[in-house]
C-alpha cells in the first residue's frame, strides 16, 4: 500500500500532497522536508528507489517536478514507478502538455485526477481512457451549473 | 494564467498569482494574513454568502494549508458545501474535509450524515464522492458508520463498476482500521468471486481487498487461490491486444498481475492441488520465458511493467521455496540483471537476490555470481546499490567463501561511504565470528576493523571480541601480541586502545615473557595513550594498571606513581579519582593474596547469540539482513511483526565492563557487578522472540551442566533469563540468582519457592532471601542464596519459580547448582604422596567408586581439562605416566569434618570410553563425586 504520494519541484516546494495513512500535521511536516532534501541531493542517474525508516521511497523527476512516494516492503518498486507515470500521463492529456503551472493553479484537479487513479493508498483504476472519462463526466456536471458569482467574481475575490 | 477547465475560480487565481509574485517570505506571509482576515470577516459577516462564495474561500484556505500554514477556520463552510446540490461546491467541500480534517475530529459526526445522503446517491459520481472521502479520512466512526452499507455496495448486481471498484477500496481502508466490519459466511465467496468480475478495474481493486482478508483468515478466503491462478494464467497468455485499455506499453495487466502473485504469496504452499500448483508453475514459467524475448518497445515503462511482473513472479518463486529449477532460472535471470545499464534494475537484481541466498535450492546459484557482486560493491556509482551489493555478500556468505568475502569487505570499508560503515562493521564482525574456524583469524579481522573504521565500531563489535577471547583460551596469547603489536601504531584509535588496555589487563602476562613485551614495556605502551584518551577509557585503563599490579608485582611502584598523580587522583572526573583511589588503597593494603583473589581473571561468558546481530536487526526493521539457509517453511501465512521490544540497552555502562566499577571490598559484594556484567555484555541485546509462548508451562531443568562451572545462565525461555553466580569457602556457599523480566509486560506474583526437604537441609541448610512478588517488564532483580554444607549430601536442592505472564501462570523448576563439589578446596600434592594417598585410600571397597562411561560427545582433552579445573579439585600434571589422564585432589569442607578426596580419569580414545575412579575416606562421598563427575563428558 501507497502511504504517501508528493510532489515538489526542483527548487523544493511543495506542489501536491497525498497521505494515505494518518499523522499529525508535524509529522507530516517533517517527513517532507526530509525528503525533498534527501532526493534533491541525488544525481541523476542514481537509482530510483531508496530506503527509507521502514518504507521504501520511489521518485521520478518529469521537467522541474519531482514525483515521490513512499511504500511499504512488499510493493513492488518498478510498479510504483509506472503509476507516477500514469499519473503524469493523465495531467497530460488533461491539461494538454501539463507544467508545475497547471498543478499550481489547479491544485484541486490535480487532487480529484489522483483520486481516480489511486484510493485509500492501493490502485483504483489503470486504464487512462476510464480515468479520463470519470473526470469527464465531474466537469460535465460543472457545466452544467451556472456560476453564479461570475460578475461579482471580477478579480475582486 | 494558465487555462482553467469546468468552473474556475478567478478570484482563487488571482490570489495564487499574488502569491508566486511575493518576493520574499515575509512578503508571502504579510498576503496570506491579508487574506485570512478577509476570509475570516466574510465568514463572519452579516450577509450570508454564497455556495460559489463559500467554495472559493475554502479553496483559497486549503490552498494555504497546502503552503504550509495552519488554518483553524473554515470548517464549517467546507461542512456546509457537502449538503450543496451544486456538484462542483460539494466537491470543493469533500476535498477540504479529506485534505484538512484528522481522524478523531468532533467533525466526523457532522459530515457522517451528508455522507449518508450522497451515498445513497442515484448519480454514481456522487456516490463515488462520498466513497472517497470515506477512503481518504478512514476512521473508526466512519467504518461504524459505513460497515454495513459499502459491502453492500461492492456485491449487488446493480452497482456500477465504477463504483464497485471505489466501494472494494474503501472497504479496504476501513478494514485496515477496524478488522471486524467484513461480513463472513455467504458474504465470503461473494467476495472472492469478485476476481471473476469482467471488469478488470473491478478485479484489480478486488484483489487488493482480498489480499488483506486473506493475511487475516487464509482459511476462510482459501478459495481465492484457484480463482487467482486461473486469472493470471489468462493474463499471462493474453497478447498485449486481448486486454485493450489494460495493456500497458504492450504488457497485459501488469498492475493486476502483479497483485494476483502477490495475492498468492499468502499461502504456502500457494496450491494444495496438484493441478492448479501445476498451472501456476506453467504462468511462473511463461513470465521467465517472456523475460528472454525481445522488448516490444524501447520505452522504460515496456521494461519496467514487464519487470515489475518478472520481479514479482520471482519473489513467489523464493516465497513458494519448493521448485528448485524456476529458483535456479530465477537466479539466472537475475544475474543477467547485474550487469545491465539501468541501475533499477541492477539495484533489485541485487537486493531479490539476498532473498535467493536463503534458500537451499538456490544458494549455490547466487554464489556463482560472487565476482560481478563483489564488483558492484566497489565500482557502482549510487550508494544504495553499493549498499544492496554489500547485504548480498552479507546473505551469499558461508563457510566456503567466508575469509574471501570478509576480506573484500574489509578492504572496501577503507574508502566505503560514511553512510553505510557503521552497517558494514557491524556484518563483518558477524561473519568472521560465525564462520572462523580459527579464532586468530577472527581476532585479525576485528582488529582489522578497528583500524580502518575505528569510529564505526560500536562497542556491542569491541565488547564481543574481548567476551570471545575470555572464552576461547587458545587465541587469549595470541590477542594480547597482535593487540600489544597494534597498539604501537603511532596513531591508534581510542577503541583499539580500549580492546587493547582490556586484553592486556586479563592476558598481559601470556606475552610477558618477551622482552619486547615486558611488563614496564606494555605499562608504558599503554599509558603513552592515557592522556589522550576519554574519561571512559581512562577508567578502563585504571583497571588494567590494577590488574598490572596483580600480574607483575614488579612494576607495582611504577602504577601507584600513576595512581597518585594529581590528574588522577583528583580529577575532575568523579569516577577516575574513585578509581584511582580505591586501586591506590587497594595495592598498598591488600596481601598479594587477596589482590590475586580480587584481581583474578574474568570467568567466562555465558555462551549465547553475538549482541551484534540483534544490533543490526534493530537497525534494519523490515529488511532482510539473513545470512541463513532456510531448510524449511512454515505453513503459515505471512504475519507482519516488525517491533523490537529490546530490552534495551539503558544499562550500557561502560564503566562496569570490567566489574570493577563498584569498590571491590569484601568478596561476596563481587556477586553484584557481576550480575550487571551478564547484561552489560549479554543478553538485553538479544531480541527476544515475538511469539512469546503463553501458555501455562512448566519446566524442569537438568543442573548437570553448572557441576563444573559457577556462573552463568542458569535458565532462560522467552519470558525470563535466570542468571547465577556463585562462591564457595570452606564449608559455606553464596549464590545471586538474577532474575530478568524478557517481556515488556510486568511478571506478577513472582514467587521463588526452595524445594529441599528437611532431612537434606539437616545436611545442607539453605537460607532464601526472600524477593519483591513484581518483576517489572525488562528489570532484573537479584536473590541471594546462603547454604551451609553440615554433612555429605547428594543431588542438590532446587527452587520452584511461580509468576503470572499476561494472565497466564508460569512455573518453572529449576535445579541450584549446589553440588556437593561446590564445596571442594583444591589441593596440591607430589606424586610420590599421590599415590601413597590413592593406595591407602583403595584397601577397602568402600572407599572407592568406579564408573565407566562412554563419551556423549566428541573427546576433546582441552575441553575435558576446562572442565575438570571448572570441577573444584586440584587437577595435577605430570603425575600420571599417561598425560592423558588426569589425575586431581581434593578436600570437601562439612561443618565439623573434612573428607580427602582423590581422582583420576582416564580417556580411551579408541574405545571413546571414559573410566572414572575416585577414592576417599567415605563411601558415600566417592560415589556421589563420582555420579556428579560422570556425565559430564
Amino acid at each position: 500500500m501507497m502511504q504517501f504520494m508528493l510532489l515538489f519541484s526542483r527548487q523544493g516546494k511543495l506542489r501536491l500532497q497525498k497521505w494515505y495513512v494518518a499523522h499529525p500535521d508535524k509529522l507530516k511536516k517533517k517527513i517532507t522536508r526530509e525528503l525533498i532534501t534527501t532526493i534533491l541531493a541525488r544525481k541523476p542517474k542514481m537509482c530510483s528507489f531508496l530506503e527509507w525508516r521502514d518504507l521504501k521511497i520511489v521518485y521520478k523527476r518529469y521537467a522541474s517536478l519531482y514525483f515521490c512516494c513512499a511504500i511499504e516492503q512488499e510493493d513492488n518498486e518498478l510498479l510504483t514507478l509506472e503509476v507516477i507515470h500514469r499519473y503524469v500521463e493523465l495531467l497530460d492529456k488533461y491539461f494538454g502538455s501539463v507544467c508545475e503551472l497547471d498543478i499550481i493553479f489547479n491544485f484541486e484537479k490535480a487532487y480529484f485526477i489522483l483520486d481516480e487513479l489511486l484510493l485509500g493508498g492501493e490502485i483504483q483504476e489503470t486504464s487512462k481512457k476510464n480515468v479520463l472519462k470519470a473526470i469527464a463526466a465531474q466537469d460535465l456536471l460543472q457545466e452544467e451549473e451556472t456560476p453564479q458569482g461570475f460578475f461579482d467574481d471580477q478579480g475582486l475575490g | 494564467m494558465p487555462a482553467v477547465r469546468g468552473d474556475g475560480m478567478r478570484g482563487l487565481a488571482v490570489f495564487i498569482s499574488d502569491i508566486r509574485n511575493c518576493k520574499s517570505k515575509e512578503a508571502e506571509i504579510k498576503r496570506i494574513n491579508k487574506e485570512l482576515a478577509n476570509i475570516r470577516s466574510k465568514f463572519k459577516g452579516d450577509k450570508t454568502l454564497d455556495g460559489y462564495q463559500k467554495k472559493k474561500y475554502v479553496c483559497k484556505l486549503l490552498f494555504i494549508f497546502l503552503l504550509g500554514h495552519d488554518i483553524d477556520f473554515g470548517h464549517m463552510e467546507a461542512v456546509n458545501l457537502l449538503s450543496s446540490n451544486k456538484y462542483s461546491e460539494k466537491q470543493i467541500g469533500y476535498l477540504f474535509i479529506s485534505v484538512l480534517v484528522n481522524t478523531n475530529s468532533e467533525l466526523i459526526k457532522l459530515i457522517i450524515q451528508s455522507i449518508k445522503n450522497d451515498l445513497a446517491s442515484r448519480n454514481p459520481i456522487h456516490v463515488n464522492l462520498a466513497l472517497q472521502c470515506i477512503a481518504n479520512i478512514g476512521s473508526r466512526e466512519m467504518a461504524e458508520a459505513f460497515g454495513n452499507d459499502i459491502p453492500k455496495l461492492l456485491v449487488s448486481g446493480d452497482t456500477m463498476d465504477v463504483v464497485k471498484q471505489s466501494a472494494a477500496l474503501c472497504l479496504l481502508r476501513l478494514f485496515r482500521t477496524s478488522q471486524e466490519i467484513i461480513p463472513g459466511g455467504e458474504w465470503t465467496s461473494r467476495i472472492i468471486h469478485l476476481l471473476n468480475d469482467q471488469h478488470m478495474g473491478v478485479v484489480t481493486a478486488a484483489t487488493s481487498l482480498i489480499d488483506a482478508l486473506v493475511k487475516k483468515n487464509p482459511e476462510e478466503y482459501k478459495g481465492c487461490v484457484s480463482l487467482a491462478v486461473s486469472r493470471l494464467s489468462r493474463i499471462v497468455t493474453a497478447s498485449y491486444t486481448d486486454l485493450q485499455d489494460y495493456t500497458y506499453y504492450f504488457v497485459p495487466a501488469p498492475w493486476l498481475s502483479v497483485k494476483l502473485l502477490r495475492l498468492l504469496q499468502n499461502y504456502t504452499p500457494p496450491a494444495e492441488d496438484p493441478g492448479v500448483r501445476g498451472r501456476l508453475n506453467e504462468c511462473l514459467e511463461t513470465i521467465l520465458n517472456k523475460a528472454q524475448e525481445a522488448p516490444k518497445s524501447k520505452k522504460v515503462q515496456h521494461s519496467n511493467a514487464k519487470n515489475a511482473v518478472l520481479f514479482e513472479a520471482i519473489s513467489l518463486i523464493i516465497h513458494n521455496d519448493s521448485e528448485a529449477n524456476l529458483l535456479v532460472r530465477a537466479c539466472n535471470q537475475l544475474g543477467q540483471f547485474l550487469s545491465n545499464r539501468e541501475t533499477n534494475l541492477r539495484y533489485l537484481a541485487l537486493e531479490s537476490m539476498c532473498h535467493l541466498a536463503t534458500s537451499e535450492f538456490s544458494h549455490e546459484a547466487v554464489k556463482k555470481h560472487q565476482e560481478v557482486v563483489i564488483l558492484s560493491m566497489k565500482m557502482e556509482k549510487d550508494v544504495s546499490v553499493r549498499q544492496q551489493a554489500v547485504d548480498l555478500l552479507y546473505a551469499m556468505c558461508d563457510k566456503s567463501n567466508a575469509e574471501e568475502i570478509v576480506q573484500e569487505m574489509l578492504n572496501y570499508l577503507e574508502t566505503a561511504d560514511y553512510s553505510i560503515r557503521e552497517e558494514m562493521v557491524l556484518k563483518v564482525a558477524i561473519l568472521a565470528e560465525k564462520y572462523a574456524t580459527d579464532y586468530t583469524w577472527y581476532v585479525d579481522v576485528i582488529l582489522n576493523l578497528i583500524r580502518i573504521a575505528g569510529d564505526y565500531v560500536s562497542e556491542e563489535v569491541w565488547y564481543r571480541v574481548i567476551q570471545i577471547v575470555i572464552n576461547r583460551d587458545e587465541v587469549q596469547g595470541y590477542a594480547a601480541k597482535t593487540v600489544f603489536e597494534a597498539l604501537q601504531a603511532p596513531a591508534c584509535h581510542e577503541n583499539m586502545v580500549k580492546v587493547g588496555g582490556y586484553i592486556l589487563g586479563e592476558f598481559g602476562n601470556l606475552i610477558a615473557g618477551d622482552q619486547r613485551s615486558s611488563p614496564s614495556v606494555q605499562f608504558q605502551l599503554l599509558h603513552s595513550k592515557y592522556h589522550l584518551c576519554s574519561p571512559m577509557t581512562r577508567a578502563l585503563l585504571l583497571s588494567t594498571y590494577i590488574k598490572f599490579i596483580n600480574l607483575f608485582p614488579e612494576i607495582k611502584t611504577q602504577i601507584q606513581d600513576v595512581f597518585k598523580q594529581d590528574s588522577n587522583l583528583r580529577s575532575a572526573d568523579a569516577e577516575l579519582q574513585q578509581r584511582a583511589s580505591e586501586y591506590l588503597q587497594l595495592s598498598v593494603i591488600a596481601s598479594s593474596d587477596v589482590l590475586a583473589t580480587v584481581l583474578e581473571e574474568m570467568p567466562a561468558f555465558p555462551e549465547r547469540e553475538s549482541s551484534i546481530l540483534a544490533v543490526l536487526k534493530k537497525k534494519k526493521p523490515g529488511r532482510v539482513p539473513e545470512n541463513e539457509v532456510k531448510e524449511s517453511k512454515s505453513p503459515t501465512p505471512v504475519a507482519t511483526s516488525n517491533h523490537n521490544n529490546d530490552i534495551n540497552a539503558s544499562s550500557t555502562n561502560q564503566a562496569d565492563l570490567l566489574g570493577l566499577s563498584t569498590p571491590p571490598t569484601s568478596q561476596p559484594h563481587n556477586a553484584s557487578s557481576t550480575g550487571v556484567l551478564l547484561d552489560v555484555l549479554g543478553d538485553i541485546y538479544s531480541k527476544p522472540n515475538n511469539n512469546v509462548s503463553a501458555q501455562n508451562s512448566s519446566w524442569v531443568i537438568d543442573p548437570k551442566k553448572f557441576v563444573c562451572k559457577n556462573n552463568g545462565v542458569l535458565f532462560e525461555n522467552n519470558l525470563i533469563q535466570i542468571g547465577v553466580k556463585s562462591e564457595f569457602r570452606q564449608n559455606l556457599g553464596r549464590l545471586g540468582l538474577f532474575y530478568g523480566n524478557k517481556t515488556t509486560t510486568p511478571l506478577q506474583t513472582f514467587v521463588p519457592t526452595l524445594l529441599w526437604g528437611d532431612d537434606q537441609a539437616a545436611k545442607l541448610s539453605v537460607q532464601m532471601k526472600s524477593v519483591e512478588p513484581l518483576l517489572e517488564a525488562g528489570a532484573q532483580i537479584q536473590q541471594m542464596i546462603n547454604a551451609e554444607c553440615i554433612d555429605d549430601y547428594t543431588d542438590s536442592p532446587s527452587i520452584s519459580l511461580s509468576f503470572v505472564y499476561n494472565s497466564v501462570p508460569q512455573k518453572i523448576t529449576i535445579k541450584l547448582p549446589l553440588t556437593l563439589n561446590k564445596f571442594f578446596e583444591p589441593t596440591e600434592m607430589n606424586g610420590e604422596s599421590f599415590f601413597a594417598r590413592w593406595k591407602n585410600l583403595g584397601n577397602t571397597n568402600q572407599q572407592r567408586s568406579q564408573k565407566i562411561f562412554k563419551a556423549s560427545q566428541a573427546m576433546d582433552l582441552q575441553a575435558a581439562r576446562t572442565k575438570m579445573l571448572g570441577f573444584g579439585m586440584q587437577l595435577l600434571d605430570g603425575i600420571d605416566p599417561n598425560p592423558d589422564n588426569f589425575v586431581c585432589a581434593g578436600i570437601i569442607h562439612m561443618r565439623s569434618q573434612q573428607v580427602g578426596c582423590l581422582l583420576r580419569l582416564e580417556p580411551n580414545k579408541n574405545a571413546q570410553m571414559y573410566r572414572l575412579t575416585v577414592r576417599s575416606s567415605k563411601e558415600s562421598v566417592s560415589v556421589e563425586i563420582c555420579e556428579l563427575l560422570a556425565d559430564q563428558f
